[in-house]
């Protein structure tokens, strides 16, 4: 009889278990069909020299991280400490993607900033952006030595992510001829 | 007679300010169409419960322009969403399609309606069974029924 009663209480119980955990999901983390996939090919100019071009085969041989950015993003803004320490680092390459941008505002952004990257690519109209499946800035891509996209974060990078999720990667990457 | 006239010019002048017609929205109707009709299937990734068609957002109306240009050069309805479910996944697809992950989304509805409709009918069942029981009197209370029918009072 008394279980009957605690029958509701129960099933109220549950409810609110799966409805904490719907919470706590994150509906922007869509998982990107892109991990375990060839890194789509582009060539774009560098944000600092528009007359030279970068293609993505100038990376082969070696792990890479790819961050999308943006002057107009603010939670570039938020990550940005963390990504200029990482890059003093020195543990992998960390090349800037500069989305959907205005060349001045990218360049005054690393100016008042900091530049945490080794290069800049200048990706005016987002082209490859969408080649990257990109929809929420800032995002980061880890691409293996032979130019295979092994992790995408999107959001900001944490110094938590990078410790636990980001480095061991890269280092095991580094470690697979 | 100074205000009257300058009344009369306004009067006269003011047809000429909305003369210009409205452009038309696109150049080619048919193919605004199209890019509609393929915009719909299309989930818009930055606002997640609009799809690209309705959606104002700057990669709604980049990936809108995806579409266009795609559409221009001739690929078919179907190379444009398999474009967009390589780069963004199966959730770019407003309607997901029907797989071993999705079984859950398409089926799950349907199994809890049906797990519902099993426990109300057990629960009606066992209610009906519970109410027509009989519960025999003893001896004692017998005795005390007939008691009361004998007399005629009612019972405190």
């Amino acid at each position: 009889m008394k279980a009957r009663y605690l029958a509701p209480l129960g099933i109220f119980m549950g409810l609110l278990v799966f409805l904490g955990i719907g919470l706590n999901l994150n509906p922007r983390e869509v998982p990107s069909p892109l991990i375990g996939k060839p890194a789509p090919a582009f060539t774009l100019p560098d944000l600092n020299h528009p007359e030279v071009a970068f293609k993505h085969t100038e990376m082969l041989g070696k792990v890479w991280v790819l961050n999308v950015w943006a002057s107009w993003c603010v939670a570039c803004r938020e990550e940005h400490e963390t990504l200029l320490q990482f890059s003093k680092t020195g543990v992998v390459p960390v090349l800037g993607l500069n989305y959907k941008d205005e060349r001045s505002d990218g360049l005054g952004w690393l100016k008042q900033f900091g530049n945490p990257y080794q290069q800049s690519l200048y990706d005016h109209d987002g082209l490859v952006g969408i080649d990257y499946g990109v929809y929420g800035v800032p995002e980061t891509f880890v691409i293996d030595k032979r130019g295979v996209i092994r992790y995408k974060r999107i959001g900001i990078l944490t110094p938590e992510l990078l410790r636990d999720t980001i480095v061991p990667l890269v280092r095991e990457l580094q470690g697979n001829a | 007679m100074h205000k009257l006239l300058l009344l009369l010019l306004i009067c006269l002048f003011a047809g000429t300010s909305f003369g210009k017609e409205a452009a038309p929205a696109a150049e080619d109707p048919e193919l605004e169409k199209r890019v509609t009709a393929i915009s719909e299937e299309l989930r818009c990734l930055v606002c997640q419960n609009q799809t690209i068609a309705d959606s104002h957002a700057p990669l709604a109306i980049d990936l809108k322009n995806q579409v266009r240009e795609k559409l221009k050069a001739g690929a078919s309805n179907e190379a444009i969403i398999s474009f967009m479910v390589e780069r963004y996944g199966d959730f770019v697809l407003y309607r997901p399609p029907v797989k071993a992950t999705t079984m859950l989304l398409w089926f799950g509805p349907f199994a809890l309606l049906a797990g519902a409709f099993v426990f109300l009918f057990v629960v009606l069942r066992r209610r009906r069974t519970s109410q027509i029981e009989e519960v025999p009197l003893d001896d004692a209370e017998r005795a005390r029924a007939k008691k009361i029918l004998e007399s005629g009072v009612q019972p405190e």
